[in-house]
């Protein structure tokens, strides 16, 4: 079933070669199809049992078994999330493309199509090696998204992203070797499974190397501060259907790989390091609200904004508490669906007047209403408005915060009034009073949501209520594979190999 | 019974749902304004006294002439059709007419113009009646039946050892509270049909309506402190989005987005207060915290204690949280009538009464309470002296008269706040939506030096009017004459003399406030342009109707629920809630000069011919001589106000007159510090990101390339390049930090 999942779109991509490159019709259908077909087996996950065993849905093929390299694939409940809200918000994303993309149509829903297998590969594989694979597929789709279809300033923005994560990935590969060769230098059959890798007492100067690494690799991928650079410029050259895959799911590779990897592969050193995270994440959280206030793009507010809530997920990782760790699990998901929504609605706007500075707009509640009561739902949301998705993921992790100590709770609940403040002046300056002089020229032609838009958007609506009103299902569903991390790194003990310095 | 209570916050909901969903298309808004627009056909004459006060009038107007995408649909033959299409007739012929309107000029009347047609008010209203009827039943079944009821709906969030349900809780307080919110907003929806006609966002405005009742139902009869500070976040966004409801002012989205944030500053404090309480306790859930609340050291219940008030104090607009909700009175009236007066803005008293378990245990966080409401009602008193917005006036009553709550509450007079909270709320309600009935029928004007002789037009609104001033004002027999002298006697026989003496001046001020207010308004001769004046009339019995049923419980809340002063049956009802409260120290806090002399138990009775009767007769004393001297000063002797002032000795007078005008200059502060000090920090943490971070990595890059070109007879790939040099840079930084490390 895996499989299936991850390797459709790859039959997409192959049909996709035989239909002319003018087909423009056939070669969209083709792709949402394919996408739609991923999404469609995903569901079967929902079958996961999270009482049951941790890694369901198993495939182990043999791959390259001189290097102790293996096909395994398999999900607990945190993969089963992500994996879904990757297929669901590819299929938003190459159904909201339909319209805006209209050159080298083939080539765009290919790289959206590959993008996806990367990115699905990286949730379900169980073999570090495999993992690594994934994780390199993923980058260079995206690449090419951005370097072709972005706007002015593409070349510069995507060269920055893609070396910058390339150099976090290659030092991931020395870590994931350094690791498995320490594990088959103890006398240990030599693998990069998962499973038997995670077991295994690390010595405290390779834990910390190897912590190192991945977390230059995690932290850049996140982004965490001061790591984060390359996002707002991504995202603001990148297409709107690049944005909301960007933001929705690759900065979750990030916080997936901590949650997988760092943490129970390496705890000791996770413990050590964690005042160093928990600071940096602190620093996130508020420096990118502030900054997120002044941008006059709105594409980069949102971006910055992004950069705080993902703060979030760091934070939430490194306190090591049932609470900590489910809040910062259901940001991720929380974040993927908003900034993907609100990227999207930004998305909207873009193609209508090419241009997303705020002081260009203003007014807009009068002439796009609907426009404005949904970016309205998911600036809300994002701001953490109980009863929308934000709240559950925001409040458990700083519940879980403060659970380890007031102080860090604290500075993490300043963002309440931060985000209130960037969200609000952002919305004011957009939709209320009466239109920039810059925006009356595109009045007369300027229109509301239409109903591809509507039809991209509703699962995001439905998601972003339904997750805030009813969080039970899928915390019931992260539940499990966050007791094992706190179990694993309970494990390390309070101090993991002792203070830093 | 338990299905009933499900329903009283279920009920608001429907409504809200069916309003977004349906309610554009039950709404029939001609494109171009209707005759029946009294806001924006009136010749509008007061260029002359152009200070900014008529924006609400010109922006109104233009908010009114402005064809939204629904209305457009609505109107439109083809409504209900995909959106494309209704976009596609956008495109087409309206919009010119639509960019001219939009900007602010006056809509051109089209000719033959249909009447509007609203609809879409029916279903959110008789829902939010039929939620009324249900409230009834309960408040019966609790006050009389002595019951108390919990209602679990379902698990909401459950993570490891954090379990939170959505469930309910009625006792006695909340059953206060619910007649208050569930009364006042029926009346208010009731308002709003006559109120909102002619406006172009008539469906919304029901459904930001329905969205509020359901979020403070939410509020009172939470079970846990969760669940109170979500229906707590929810009606400040009901609030935001009802401030800002004519957005197209400038003003209005201000003064909305403000409320938010000045709010959220406060619910930084409760958040963290409530998790606080989960981290020592283990629970959220209202019983529970409060039985265990003792085994916690008194320093952490202190913390505790004004993390909750600190929210208390935001949303309740305490000093120094106090600014928002004076400019909130940018709103449509019915707003300020139901959420800045009668129920949202009490939230803040209903949190710390519910948690006056917590409170007791800290003397701290008591003397904080206190200390803050006492400081808060002169201060808010002493702006209301000189506002000339009518509006503006009753707001700074509202924090005053809040803050005479947070003060009965601090000194341990559990009841007294919640009686004067429930007589508060039915008479500052009547009050706004009287205002709303003056503005209305003065064509939008706001400011009172350009009222004058009301009386003559606005016969029921008048009366009414006067009854809610009476009650305010502290005229007995009135419902506020009661509760506010219960506080203040409070005040006396615990032994704060100090705030009792204060409390007395405030009671003196407010009184000449209100007959200043209610002078300027209804007596004297019209002062605003004649041709305003030949058109005003008495409300649509839509809008009389609820400030003459309002008007009931001004007079008679205080007669059933009062007497005998500090005994009444008020006290019966809440005895359950609060008795552990009471018992605790009677009310005296360390420091007190009363503290030891009375004992704990000890209860203090009401005499009529003894000191209770005299400080009785005081409080109506004083309350009548503010009356006469609004009389004398703006009836009998117009502009005394102005000679009094400058006869202020040393010169003083003009500037404490200008200070109060500028309400001590607290807003302009603000805004120096948080509002430009914030920008100028982010800008400067931006700059950093852009030339330090990123230059730092950018250098990185370029390092990487100059020493990639040295190498270029090896490479040629240049991503290879860069990537390489990259990586080898970080590799070096990774040995350093390892041995850095070890």
């Amino acid at each position: 079933m895996l499989s299936l999942i991850v390797f459709t779109p790859v039959v997409g991509v192959l049909l996709l070669l035989l239909v002319p490159g003018s087909n423009h019709r056939a070669i969209r259908w083709i792709a949402l199809g394919a996408a739609l077909a991923s999404l469609g087996f995903s569901l079967a996950l929902l079958g996961y049992d999270p009482a049951g065993s941790e890694f369901q849905f198993r495939e182990d093929l043999a791959w390259i078994d001189a290097f102790g390299m293996r096909y395994t694939l398999g999900v607990d409940g945190l993969s089963v999330v992500l994996v879904l809200l990757t297929t669901l918000l590819s299929v938003v994303a190459m159904f909201y493309s339909f319209e805006p993309i209209q050159t080298r149509v083939k080539e765009y829903y290919i790289a959206l199509l590959l993008l996806m297998v990367g990115m699905l590969g990286v949730f379900v594989s169980l073999d570090l090696f495999l993992f690594y694979v994934f994780w390199e597929i993923s980058l260079f789709p995206m690449y090419v998204i951005i370097g072709v279809w972005g706007g002015p300033r593409r070349i510069y923005a995507t060269v920055k992203f893609v070396l910058y994560t390339l150099v976090g990935s290659l030092l991931m590969l020395v870590a994931i070797l350094a690791v498995a060769i320490a594990h088959a230098a103890s006398g240990q059959p030599f693998t990069f499974s998962y499973e038997a890798l995670r077991g295994f007492a690390y010595a405290d100067t390779l834990q910390a190397l190897a912590f190192v690494a991945f977390f230059l690799a995690f932290a850049i991928k996140v982004p965490m501060w001061p790591f984060h650079t390359w996002l707002p410029d991504a995202h603001v050259e990148a297409p709107t259907a690049g944005s909301i895959i960007l933001a929705g799911v690759m900065l979750k590779l990030g916080g997936y790989g901590f949650l997988r990897f760092s943490l129970p592969l390496l705890p000791d050193a996770a413990v050590s390091f964690a005042p160093i995270v928990i600071g940096l994440a602190i620093v996130a959280i508020i420096y990118g609200g502030l900054v997120a206030m002044v941008q006059p793009d709105l594409k980069k507010l949102v971006a910055y904004s992004s950069v705080s809530h993902m703060g979030f997920v760091m934070l939430g990782a490194f306190v090591f508490n049932e609470q900590g760790l489910q809040g910062a699990i259901y940001q991720m998901i929380s974040h993927g669906i908003t900034t993907g929504a609100l990227f999207l609605l930004v998305g909207i706007i873009y193609e209508q007047t090419h241009d997303r500075l705020i002081e260009h707009m203003g007014g807009l509640n009068a002439r796009v209403p609907r426009y404005a009561a949904m970016f309205g739902l998911f600036t809300f949301a994002s701001i953490g408005l109980p009863g929308l998705s934000g709240f559950v993921g925001e409040f458990l992790v700083i519940l879980g915060a403060f659970r380890s100590n007031g102080l860090i709770a604290a500075a993490a609940m300043v963002v309440v009034i931060i985000s209130a403040v960037y969200m609000l002046w952002m919305f004011q300056r957009v939709f209320f009073a009466v239109p920039s002089d810059w925006m009356r020229r595109f009045w007369p032609t300027l229109r509301d949501i239409n109903r591809n838009e509507w039809i991209a958007l509703s699962p995001l609506i439905v998601l972003v209520v339904v997750l805030g009103v009813y969080p039970g299902p899928v915390l019931e569903m992260i539940a499990a594979p966050v007791d094992r991390i706190i179990e694993a790194v309970n494990g390390a003990g309070l101090t993991g190999f002792g203070p830093l310095w | 019974m338990d299905l009933l209570i499900a329903l009283i916050p279920a009920l608001p909901l429907v409504g809200f749902l069916f309003a977004v969903l349906v309610g554009a298309r039950l709404d029939r808004v001609p494109l171009h304004g209707h005759g029946d627009d009294h806001h924006a056909d009136e010749p509008h004459a007061d260029a002359d006294h152009g200070d900014g006060h008529d924006a609400h009038d010109v922006d109104d107007s233009a908010f009114r002439s402005v064809p939204s995408e629904e209305e457009q649909r609505a109107t439109s033959p083809h409504a209900g059709h995909a959106d494309d299409l209704a976009n596609a007739e956008g495109a087409d012929g309206v919009i010119p007419a639509d960019m001219s309107d939009g900007l602010g000029q006056a809509g051109h009347v089209a000719p033959g113009a249909e009447r509007p047609r609203y609809r879409s008010w029916i279903v959110p209203t008789a829902l939010v009646g039929l939620m009324w009827a249900f409230s009834m039943v309960v408040f019966a079944n609790v006050i009389f039946g002595h019951n108390e009821y919990e209602v679990t709906i379902y698990e909401w969030i459950a993570s490891g050892d954090f379990r939170i349900e959505i469930s309910f809780l009625v006792d006695a307080l909340t059953a206060m509270l619910l007649l208050v919110v569930s009364t006042v907003g029926f009346l208010v929806h009731i308002y709003s049909i006559g109120y909102m006609d002619g406006d172009r966002g008539f469906w919304r405005f029901f459904a930001y309506l329905n969205l509020f009742m359901f979020s403070m139902l939410l509020l009172i009869l939470g079970d846990n402190f969760l669940m109170l500070y979500v229906g707590w976040e929810a009606v400040g966004f009901c609030s935001y989005a009802l401030i800002g409801f004519w957005y197209k002012k400038p003003s209005a989205a201000g003064a909305a987005k403000k409320a938010f944030i000045v709010n959220r500053v406060g619910d930084l404090g409760f958040g963290l207060g409530i998790m606080m309480i989960w981290v020592n306790l283990g629970t959220l859930q209202f019983g529970e915290v409060f039985e265990r609340i003792g085994t916690l050291d008194e320093g952490t219940i202190t913390i505790i204690a004004l993390l909750l008030f600190a929210g208390a104090v935001g949303k309740s607009a305490q000093f120094p949280l106090h600014v928002w909700l004076p400019d909130a009175m940018e709103g449509p009236t019915p707003v300020s009538a139901l959420i800045h007066a009668a129920t949202m803005v009490n939230a803040g008293v209903y949190l710390v009464a519910r948690a006056n378990p917590i409170f007791i245990e800290s003397p701290a966080a008591m003397w904080t309470v206190a200390i803050i409401g006492v400081f808060t009602a002169i201060f808010a008193a002493a702006i209301a002296l000189t506002q000339n917005d009518i509006k503006k006036v009753l707001a700074y009553s509202t924090v005053s008269q809040l803050a005479y709550m947070f003060f009965a509450l601090g000194i341990g007079a559990w009841v007294a706040a919640i009686f004067h909270l429930v007589s508060h709320g039915f008479f500052k309600g009547l009050l706004f939506m009287g205002s709303g009935s003056v503005i209305h029928g003065a064509g939008g004007e706001q400011d009172m030096r350009y009222m004058g002789n009301l009386r003559a037009k606005m016969r029921w609104t008048y009366v009414t009017m006067v009854i809610g001033s009476l009650a305010l004002a502290g005229i007995p027999i009135f419902s506020g004459f009661f509760s506010k002298d219960e506080i203040l006697a409070e005040a006396f026989n615990r032994g704060y003399l100090l705030f009792y003496a204060v409390g007395t001046v405030v009671a003196f001020m407010t009184a000449f406030y209100t007959f200043r207010m209610i002078f300027m308004t209804f007596w004297g001769e019209w002062r605003g342009p004649k041709a305003v004046w030949d058109h005003i009339h008495e409300s649509a019995p839509t809008m009389v109707a609820p400030l003459a049923i309002l008007a009931v419980p001004t007079v008679l809340a205080g007669l059933v629920l009062g007497i005998p002063p500090e005994e009444g049956v008020i006290h019966t009802w809440l005895e359950d809630v609060f008795h552990e409260a009471e018992e605790a120290h009677a009310g005296v806090l360390p420091g007190s000069y009363l503290d030891g002399y009375i004992q704990k138990g000890e209860a203090h009775h009401f005499e009529i011919f003894g000191l209770g009767g005299l400080l009785l007769l005081v409080g109506a004393a004083v309350a009548t001589a503010g009356v006469l001297l609004a009389y004398r000063w703006y009836v009998q002797r117009p502009g005394s106000a102005e000679r009094f002032v400058d006869r202020i000795p040393l010169g003083f007078g003009p500037g404490m007159y200008e200070a109060s005008v500028n309400k001590y200059y607290v807003d302009d502060i603000y805004q120096l510090v948080w509002a430009r000090g914030g920008v100028l920090l982010s800008n400067a943490l931006w700059w950093f990101d852009a030339k330090v971070i990123d230059g730092t990595v950018n250098g990185a890059g370029w390092l990487a390339s100059t020493v990639g070109a040295g190498l270029r007879k090896v490479q040629t790939g240049r991503v290879e390049n860069y990537g390489l040099g990259i990586a080898a840079g970080l590799v070096l930084v990774l040995l350093v930090l390892a041995t850095v490390v070890r």
